[in-house]
């Protein structure tokens, strides 16, 4: 598993990279109420807003960590938005991604990593 | 969080777990480790217990009759302060001469004084209005050494009336004194959630004690700010610098029902407070614009300050919202709004979220029924 600086984890699945966010910013967040998720073909770039989450404290967005296409979203999160508070790194996930190169993901931080940066 | 003031109860609330926020000029518990939406429900189906230590209390003790005193708070209100029966709160708003709304507050006749509660942000500023246009009728005794609690909820009467058996007896917008442990409690039927409950202020010293004893029923858990605003916003109650401000009048506000027949035209004391000209006027002729609640159609919620728009395309905004948010007990985004007068419920609008315009609908208010104990 792989962590980025804006709280998100990228878990490598055959070919393509799952990508959540982790139990800190789930946290922080509080309940989340609502999440917006892009359409299945969309092709972003790194930094694009991809995903809207409401929480009942305010909007965020999640990021595309890297240049890729999304290949596939989690419908489930639509209905059940509640399951980002509940399960953020299992039933929680976002989207899948397929990048150009998977190597790309050797810049991020990994766990030990992760865990210094939110103390 | 240097020179943010706090509560009797700030040691509570970190023995709690709470995550605490400053908010005007307070260090206050947003929530505690049950979450706002948890929170929320509970204070709806059994009792929360909120911290609003940050109100400000103030006792206008007449100089002369009670009378002269009443008459001279209805100088800065447009309502029957002098109607009001011993025993008995009601709501108001301080107004300025433009008409818009200073603060607004709860006033209580409790026979030889009227005791006020007003906004932690305003209390500095209502204060001083008070001493400034009241000093004649009555002392303006602004208390600083007592805690307020609210305990809201349908299961706050049975859990109160285990500390305090008279308050089972209240209706809503009764006051009261009452003995627990030798001191006296200050108690109001009223709140700000749209539940039945109370409002309980009490000597600084007792506060831990108090509110710890009703933490200890299963009924009760503590609440913080953040499902107070959902709670009051399903409940549809104005938020003063949101729903309400200087430039908006009570009128405007929908907070007509507040005025009185005995100060409105042709009542036994009509006009004669700050901006009568322009809320008299609003009153027959109605306002331009008006508060509404929105409920957006979808699932995204609006909040405070997205733009309206009456076309999915093009055009001026037609108004604004000034509280929005997620609903946890419609289980909806809900909202308030400032939207041309007129608009009948069910008016198809668009809220600009993002720049996309989404589809919400004119909506009465409150979103949740009230349960009040009348």
């Amino acid at each position: 598993m792989k962590y980025t600086e804006e709280h998100e984890w990228l878990r490598i699945e055959g070919d393509l990279v799952v990508v959540g966010i982790t139990e800190h910013a789930a946290e922080a967040l509080g309940d989340v109420v609502f999440v917006e998720l892009p359409e299945p073909g969309t092709q972003v770039a790194k930094g694009d807003e991809v995903c809207v989450i409401e929480s009942v404290k305010a909007a965020s967005d999640i990021l595309a960590p890297l240049d890729g296409e999304i290949v596939e979203v989690n419908a489930a999160l639509a209905d059940t938005p509640g399951m980002v508070n509940d399960d953020p790194l299992g039933a929680a996930w976002f989207f899948k991604m397929k990048l150009a190169d998977l190597k790309a993901l050797d810049g991020f931080m990994d766990e030990a990593a992760y865990k210094e940066l939110i103390g | 969080m240097a020179d943010l003031l706090r509560t009797g109860l700030y040691d509570l609330h970190l023995r709690l777990g709470a995550k605490m926020v400053p908010f005007a000029g307070y260090e206050m518990p947003v929530q505690y480790p049950m979450g706002v939406l948890k929170e929320h429900l509970h204070t709806r189906a059994a009792a929360g217990l909120f911290d609003v230590g940050h109100m400000g209390q103030v006792i206008l003790r007449p100089k002369g009759s009670y009378e002269a005193a009443a008459l001279a708070l209805e100088a800065l209100v447009p309502v029957d302060v002098l109607g009001v029966k011993p025993g008995r709160q009601r709501y108001g708003m301080f107004t300025n001469p433009q008409g818009g709304i200073l603060d607004d507050l709860m006033f209580a006749n409790r026979t030889d004084h009227i005791f006020v509660v007003v906004n932690a942000g305003c209390k500095d500023a209502d204060v001083a209005h008070m001493r400034a246009h009241l000093s004649a009728a009555c002392a303006v005794e602004y208390i600083t050494d007592r805690a307020l609690l609210a305990l809201q909820g349908p299961a706050a009467e049975t859990a109160l009336a285990r500390l305090v058996p008279g308050v089972a007896a209240m209706r809503f917008m009764d006051v009261g004194v009452f003995g627990w442990q030798g001191v006296e409690l200050w108690v109001s039927r009223s709140g700000y959630t749209g539940e039945d409950g109370f409002e309980i202020s009490l000597p600084d010293a007792v506060a831990v004690t108090f509110a710890e004893a009703l933490l200890a029923m299963p009924e009760v858990a503590p609440v913080g700010l953040g499902a107070r605003d959902s709670l009051r916003l399903e409940a549809g109650l104005c938020l003063y610098g949101h729903d309400i401000d200087t430039a908006t009048s009570p009128v405007e506000a929908n907070l007509g029902w507040a005025i009185q027949k005995a100060r409105r035209a042709g009542g036994a004391r009509a006009g004669g407070f700050p901006g009568a000209e322009r809320i008299l006027c609003e009153l027959a002729e109605g306002p331009a614009r008006r508060r509404v609640g929105l409920a957006p159609e979808g699932r995204a919620p609006m909040r405070e300050g997205v733009e309206i728009y009456a076309a999915p395309e093009g055009g001026a905004p037609i108004g604004v919202i000034s509280s929005g948010g997620f609903g946890p007990s419609v289980n909806a985004p809900v909202a308030m709004a400032y939207l041309p007068a007129g608009l009948p419920e069910g008016t198809l609008v668009y809220g600009d979220v993002r720049g996309k315009r989404l589809p919400a609908r004119i909506a009465p208010l409150p979103f949740q029924p009230t349960t009040f104990k009348r």
